[in-house]
């Protein structure tokens, strides 16, 4: 009998457990839904990637074509699964990346070959825009001449020059590997680095050799060279732009218009003119030569409002993030807290959460058939992020209660729910909100990254700063995101002395 | 009329040992009985058995002349009044919140629970004024008084005393068994109350049940364990008191 109430009671957590691990899900999906409409463009994590996806949105919007541009969404593999699943509609890319990375095929295709393997996947390919971006290899201009570097072949007889190789070329099956074995290059140190820092790295003399695409602004701004390809190793690398069949006529249409219409030369003015004014949007604007509507349309927010965006939306992501790991993670912990399997698996599981670097859970979740480049992925990770701390302080916060105190609780003849909402739970809230403290703390930090899936953010400006190799850009979100985990901080000791009964801060 | 509590052939054992042997003893109506016995023996056990914060391996326990069926468990819980050494008080909740915390949440009327707690608080000499203070505030004697009001706030049938005053400095505690001898007999209180202090069991109980490794050695009075003590452990453990008082 004893048995049979036992498992009745069971039951009912089991219910409540489910119920509150579909919450999430629920409210994510609530979210979603109420986000649809405007053609989505997305764009890589470099300035070149960033004013294509402008022109682009631009080009739609004076087609009266409602778009929205997700800059700066991260490489290839995250850009290419976000068009095939419809997360994203449109965005610029690479033939030579095409072939190899999408295709995988090491022959050079024709035009024809392109458009019509691309069919096949339910996407289609621009004509070229007009310019190749090929990689290049760079060094300074003096050093090389210094050392009578002219081609990468010259590079054979300098293997103590230091290469800082940006991560996606070391990686790339046209990239570094094949590279260094063509050429017979067997250099003594190799260093991944982010591209835009890489360049500030080969300025100040950390490294000597680095990849670079051919229309960087960087190359002139830098006084660099591009050492000459005498292999013919690098394939070419037209841009375009792939777009989903699906995508209504006129859109399709309005990417088209840009086909044939920029060269390298008008590339690398509109990727200096980025660089130079942190602006992309103005960028673009430059493309299409007509000044007095570019400066209605990109007037550019004022600093304070944008501001007040990025935090506006940082606060909603760690905040909402929050409230999930909170409505999930204390009945986890309540369960955990009964020890035995699930409260091993529970535990378990939360800690292993924890330990996957914050930008490998964003990467494992894009690809995911609900999740994807969103808000609710960015939510969805940093919910789980946030959960092993409040789990964890629940359940050593209820096991911490002293056995007297449990058999009194139990004595009095107060039902298991009471048991816990009376005593337990308030003697086990001073754990419980230092939980919960650490994970909003955890949060506001680590929504930073929110940016990489173009989730907005002050993540936003880092991350731009980053790829423009501006510390000023960078410092606007991280000024902020340190500040408000400050004020999180002391809002919650604030929490404390409201929540924590007096009885047990004496 | 019957036991209000009776055990038949209970026994309890733990992974490494049994805690108490096939036991059985009557707990009788409106009297007190002490539980005595050296550290171990079993005395917490046997209480944690009536209360049900263990169940028993083998044999019964009837209350009030019927069995309790697990539904009714918490039933018989609000029909019993439970108090340990360490207090057991709730730290978060006031001396007043302790007491009322099971009469408020079973909806009892304001005016009523009010009555009760300066009766209550009159009968245990515990001052009205401190009843705001938290646990932590109040000193040994004072806690365990509150957790006597608790343990009588819904006018149990049985109180369960487990070494109540054992944490507690000589003056307080002679001063507090006084109190506790007043409170029974004007209660007509039925009582089991635990305790290692054998002039503690003959100044409170009706009768004494002296245990030692998990058995009842011998009950009576402290008169019957002087002159005639079942086994030479009695006389062993009476002596050892004794010679403890003349230090
Ligand atoms: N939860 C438990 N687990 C294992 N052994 C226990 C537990 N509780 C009590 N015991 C053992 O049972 C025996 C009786 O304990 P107890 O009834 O608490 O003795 P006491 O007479 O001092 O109150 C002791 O040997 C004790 O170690
Ligand atoms: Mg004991």
């Amino acid at each position: 009998m004893k048995r049979i109430r036992k498992k009745g009671s069971q039951e009912k957590h089991l219910q409540r457990l489910v119920f509150f691990s579909c919450l999430p899900a629920f409210l994510i999906f609530i979210s979603s839904s109420l986000s649809a409409g405007p053609v989505v463009i997305g764009s890589k994590k470099f300035t070149e990637s960033y004013v294509l996806g402008e022109i682009a949105k631009r080009s739609l919007s004076d087609a009266n074509i409602v778009a929205e541009h997700r800059q700066g969404m991260g490489g290839t593999i995250i850009l290419w699964e976000a068009l095939r699943t419809g997360q994203i509609d449109a965005y610029p890319e690479y033939t030579g990346t095409i072939a190899q990375e999408i295709l995988k095929t090491e022959r050079q295709l024709s035009m024809q070959e392109f458009e019509s393997a691309l069919e096949k996947l339910g996407i289609g390919m621009t004509e070229p825009l007009g310019f190749n971006n090929t990689y290049a290899l760079v060094m300074q201009r003096n050093q090389a001449e210094r050392l009578g570097v002219h081609t990468i072949s010259d590079l054979q007889k300098h293997p103590e020059l230091k290469y800082g190789l940006t991560h996606e070329f070391l990686d790339r099956h046209d990239g570094w590997r094949p590279l260094a074995s063509r050429y017979q290059l067997n250099p003594q140190s190799v260093v991944g680095i982010d591209h835009a820092l890489g360049y500030a790295a080969l300025k100040n003399g950390s490294f000597d050799v680095k990849d670079a695409y051919s229309t960087d602004a960087k190359i002139a701004e830098y006084d660099l060279v591009a050492l000459e390809d005498d292999q013919q190793f690098f394939p070419r690398y037209q841009a375009v732009f792939l777009f989903r069949f699906a995508l209504p006529t006129p859109v399709i249409s309005a990417l088209r218009q840009l086909e044939g219409t920029i060269d390298e030369a008008r590339m690398i003015k509109l990727n200096a003119e980025a660089e130079r004014t942190k602006d992309y949007a103005r960028a673009a604007s430059l493309y299409f030569n007509n000044g007095a509507r570019s400066t209605i349309f990109f007037s550019g927010e004022s600093f304070a409002h944008k501001l007040a965006r990025w935090t506006l939306r940082h606060l909603e992501l760690a905040g909402f993030s929050l409230l999930l790991s909170v409505i999930v993670g204390i009945p986890l912990g309540i369960l955990a807290s009964r020890g035995g399997a699930v409260g091993h698996v529970i535990l378990g599981f939360a800690g292993v959460m924890q330990t996957i670097p914050s930008l490998a859970l964003l990467a494992l979740l894009v690809p995911l058939p609900f999740f994807g480049i969103s808000v609710r992925t960015a939510i969805t990770a940093l919910f789980l992020y946030g959960l092993l701390p409040i789990v964890r302080n629940t359940a050593t916060g209820l096991q911490d209660i002293p056995r007297s105190l449990r058999e009194s609780a139990i004595a009095l003849g107060l039902e298991r729910g009471a048991q816990l909402r009376k005593i337990f739970l308030p003697i086990a809230s001073r754990s419980i909100l230092a939980g919960i403290k650490t994970s909003a703390v955890i949060n506001i930090g680590t929504a930073t990254l929110a940016a990489l899936i173009g989730a907005g953010g002050l993540g936003e400006p880092i991350l731009s700063g980053l790829n423009l190799n501006d510390h000023v850009t960078i410092l606007q979100g991280a000024i902020p995101a340190a500040v408000l985990a400050l004020l999180v901080q002391w809002l919650f000791d604030l929490l404390d002395r409201v929540l924590i009964p007096k009885g047990l801060r004496l | 009329m019957s036991a209000l509590v009776q055990l038949v052939e209970v026994s309890k054992r733990y992974r490494d040992a049994p805690a108490l042997h096939p036991t059985t003893l009557a707990i009788e109506r409106g009297k007190t009985t002490v539980l005595i016995g050296p550290s171990g023996c079993g005395k917490s056990t046997l209480l944690r058995l009536i209360i049900r914060l263990i169940e028993p391996d083998t044999g019964t326990i009837d209350f009030d002349g019927a069995p309790v069926t697990p539904d009714k468990i918490d039933m018989l819980r609000r029909r019993i009044g439970y108090v340990i050494q360490e207090g057991g008080l709730f730290p978060h909740l006031t001396a007043r919140a302790n007491v009322l915390l099971m009469a408020r949440h079973l909806g009892k009327p304001d005016e009523e629970m009010r009555r009760r707690l300066s009766e209550l608080c009159a009968l245990t000499r515990f001052p009205e004024n401190l009843l705001a203070r938290y646990p932590v505030e109040l000193s040994g004697g004072q806690r365990q008084r509150v957790s006597l009001m608790r343990a009588l706030m819904l006018s149990p049938e049985l109180l369960l005393l487990d070494e109540p005053l054992g944490a507690l400095d000589p003056l307080v505690r002679a001063s507090l068994q006084k109190d506790l001898k007043e409170i029974f007999s004007r209660l007509r209180q039925t009582v089991l109350l635990v305790t290692h202090d054998l002039a503690e069991a003959a100044y409170l109980a009706d009768e004494i049940v002296l245990m030692n490794e998990g058995r009842i050695v011998q009950r009576g009075s402290i008169a019957d364990l002087r002159g005639d003590p079942a086994s030479d452990f009695v006389t062993e453990f009476i002596n050892a008191q004794r010679s403890l008082a003349l230090v």
